[in-house]
């Protein structure tokens, strides 16, 4: 055990003299959580929408005014036929259109059912879905104004989102961001830690000692797990205190299944790093075959539903997608562990799955090259 | 039979290239064994097999009676490795170094102090300094109590003095003598053949074959022909007409002067000198001289390359 403690002094002692790796550790992720989080919070200021009103009475004009007076929405033009739509779209800066079925206000009154279509430009899914929802959180506003008086009223905005039907919500960035830079980092540092004591010859002397495999892996992840945890920490404070990302359900529970997830990925990354010579293809390996389908494949940015089978099958592979959907649900959901032990005994196994293949692929000779 | 190692018809070939053939030898305890030979003759191949970091592909060996593939285990405890290539970590400091190795070995620096004082007491003054930015020399001494830090049974020491300072080198090998005295067996490689005669046995290894294995004196004594230093003026074309003499065997360069071996008896002092002055070279020296390991060496390289063909 004191063979045990001795290297793991050594490797923090590699941390800590290395400027540019504590650098990497603990600045890529503000950094990068704070760009990426106002890049997307930033978006939506003035933008231009149009109005095709086949009804032209009262209710509808005052419709069109909460939109603009909402300070997220300016009026472009307004269109007369459905024609005009995809032209509207193609020519200018237009990316939502509001179109009002004849004869609104007289249906919402008698049939006590209008129909409204919000119409966003999907090529830029991210932002069309966050103006679609903008403008049916104003409608909805609007009528439970009216809902004070007796009669309840209903308006069914009906959202259709073209080139693109489907599209998730904004919170899914902070969690998903989260499963990138705890992966990149974990995996990424770990796998570089190995390789480069090959590079260095370093290991030619930790195999002709009497250290155990078991000791070198577990030694080599060991700081990781702390470092990336504090990573975590800052990533969940900055959504939390930044973004206003909410934590609903248990913080410890978050935490503890952050700690799982970092485990996970630095177990991967020795596991690279026992089957690579060189810190370039581990770098490599890492960045191409990790870092895409965490992005990709997880449910991050594309969801999964839409993917083809065979990709489907891809994606119930990658581990982020299972902590991402455990975040959440514990973030934005509230579930307790009672939701979430499926995802959580998969993670487990994979870290161990990882681990034990890293032990067995640990070469305990030098490879003969 | 109570050797510290003993190899028999040891074999590794990478692809086509053999880099060990059917190598034999034994090293009896706390004897100071050295292999001399150039880059490539197979002299790294045959340390990281005896520490067991490659398999071979065929023969065995033992160190202290524990089979290098089987018993890898116990041999790690045992050994001190030095290898080739200065392995050390470059951001840590000297103290550093030495600590994590005790302590990877299971024992601690104030434990082996003894062992390693007189060569740590050297390079003490500068224990806080990275080792990454120590001289050539002091990474060598720091190497070496890094490897004797566990007080090692048998110390393999692949090339420690390359790239050093003809001093350091020097140094390098009274520190060895010393450690010797204490017991340890000593397995170290070299390309540099004037250190041959510092070992109490030589083996000289070429292309992946042991062409002798003698104490240094008997290499010397064993060399079957007559040798000469010549010099002149110009010490270029001295060696081409050199060669041109029938009963020479070789002449190469040595230092300033050539070195000239001959079948004995068959070549006087005189008839190279009134061969040189008709070749109309000037101010020629002739002495006879003791053969060196390296003019040894030369001439098994000939032989040996002569059987080949």
């Amino acid at each position: 055990m004191r063979r045990f403690w001795g290297f793991v002094v050594k490797e923090f002692l590699h941390i800590f003299r290395d400027y540019r790796t504590l650098l990497i550790l603990f600045g890529i992720p503000a950094v990068q959580l704070i760009l990426f989080g106002f890049v997307i919070t930033n978006e939506i200021k003035d933008a231009r929408f149009a109005v095709l009103d086949l009804s032209m009475d009262e209710t509808t004009r005052q419709l069109t005014e909460k939109i603009v007076s909402s300070g997220y929405f300016q009026l472009d033009r307004n269109l007369h036929t459905y024609d005009e739509i995809d032209e509207a779209f193609c020519e200018g800066d237009i990316r939502l259109v509001v179109v009002f079925e004849p004869d609104f206000a007289r249906r919402l009154e008698k049939e006590k059912v209008a129909h409204v279509q919000l119409i966003g430009d999907a090529s830029d899914p991210n932002s069309a879905s966050i103006l679609v929802s903008y403008a049916s959180g104003i409608l909805n506003n609007y009528l439970l104004s009216m809902n004070s008086e007796a009669i309840p009223l209903q308006i069914h905005p009906e959202t259709r989102m073209m080139y693109n039907q489907e599209l998730k919500g904004v919170f899914m960035f902070v969690p998903g961001l989260m499963a990138m830079l705890l992966m990149l980092i974990s995996a990424l540092m770990t796998s570089l830690s190995i390789t480069r004591e090959k590079e260095l010859g370093t290991m030619e002397l930790l195999l002709a000692s009497p250290l155990k495999p078991l000791q070198i892996v577990l030694g080599k992840v060991f700081p990781y797990v702390f470092l990336a945890f504090i990573d975590a920490c800052i990533i969940i404070l900055l959504g939390w205190s930044v973004f206003g990302v909410p934590i609903r359900g248990s913080v410890g529970l978050l935490l503890f299944e952050s700690f799982l997830f970092i485990s996970m990925a630095l177990s991967l990354g020795i596991l690279i790093s026992c089957i690579t010579n060189s810190q370039q293809l581990a770098m490599m390996i890492s960045l191409v075959a990790l870092m895409l389908p965490t992005i990709l494949l997880s449910g991050f940015i594309f969801p999964i539903e839409n993917m083809p089978k065979i990709l489907q099958w891809f994606c119930h592979i990658m581990p982020p997608k299972y902590f991402i959907t455990i975040i959440k649900s514990i973030m934005l959901m509230g579930n307790g562990l009672y939701f979430i032990w499926k995802e959580t005994l998969i993670l487990f196994g994979f870290t161990l799955f990882f681990i034990l293949l890293s032990i067995k692929k640990f070469k305990i000779r030098l490879t003969s090259s | 039979m109570n050797n510290a190692v003993e190899v028999l018809n040891l074999t590794k070939t990478y692809g086509d290239v053999h880099a060990l053939k059917e190598i034999s030898f034994s090293v009896t305890k706390g004897e100071l064994f050295g292999f001399i030979g150039p880059d490539g003759a197979g002299k790294t191949t045959l340390f990281r097999i005896l520490a067991t970091l490659i398999l071979p592909d065929g023969g065995s060996a033992l160190i202290e009676e524990n089979d290098i593939v089987k018993d890898y285990r116990k041999i790690r405890q045992l050994i001190g490795y030095m290898p080739g290539r200065f392995s050390l970590y470059q951001d840590l400091s000297v103290e550093e170094n030495l600590r994590f190795f005790a302590t990877i070995f299971g024992t601690t620096i104030e434990e082996n102090y003894d062992l390693v004082k007189e060569i740590y007491s050297q390079i003490e003054p500068f224990k806080t300094r990275k080792a990454g930015q120590l001289s050539g020399g002091m990474k060598q001494k720091l190497a070496l109590s890094c490897a004797l830090i566990h007080k090692p049974d048998v110390l393999l020491l692949d090339e420690p003095t390359t790239g050093v300072d003809a001093v350091s080198r020097q140094e390098f090998w009274e520190m060895l003598k010393r450690l010797k005295e204490q017991g340890i067996t000593i397995v170290v490689s070299t390309p540099y053949m004037d250190e041959a005669s510092l070992c109490d046995q030589v083996a000289l290894i070429q292309d992946g074959a042991i062409m002798q294995i003698s104490t240094p004196a008997k290499v010397i004594d064993s060399y079957p022909l007559g040798l000469y230093s010549v010099s002149t003026s110009d010490n270029y074309q001295l060696l081409l007409d050199l060669k041109q003499l029938p009963q020479v065997c070789s002449a190469f360069a040595y230092g300033q002067a050539a070195h000239l071996s001959y079948r004995k008896g068959e070549m006087t002092k005189e008839e190279v000198k009134l061969y040189l002055s008709k070749k109309g070279h000037q101010d020629v020296t002739i002495t006879p001289i003791k053969p060196t390991i390296e003019d040894c060496f030369m001439e098994l390289m000939q032989t040996s390359g002569q059987a080949d063909k």
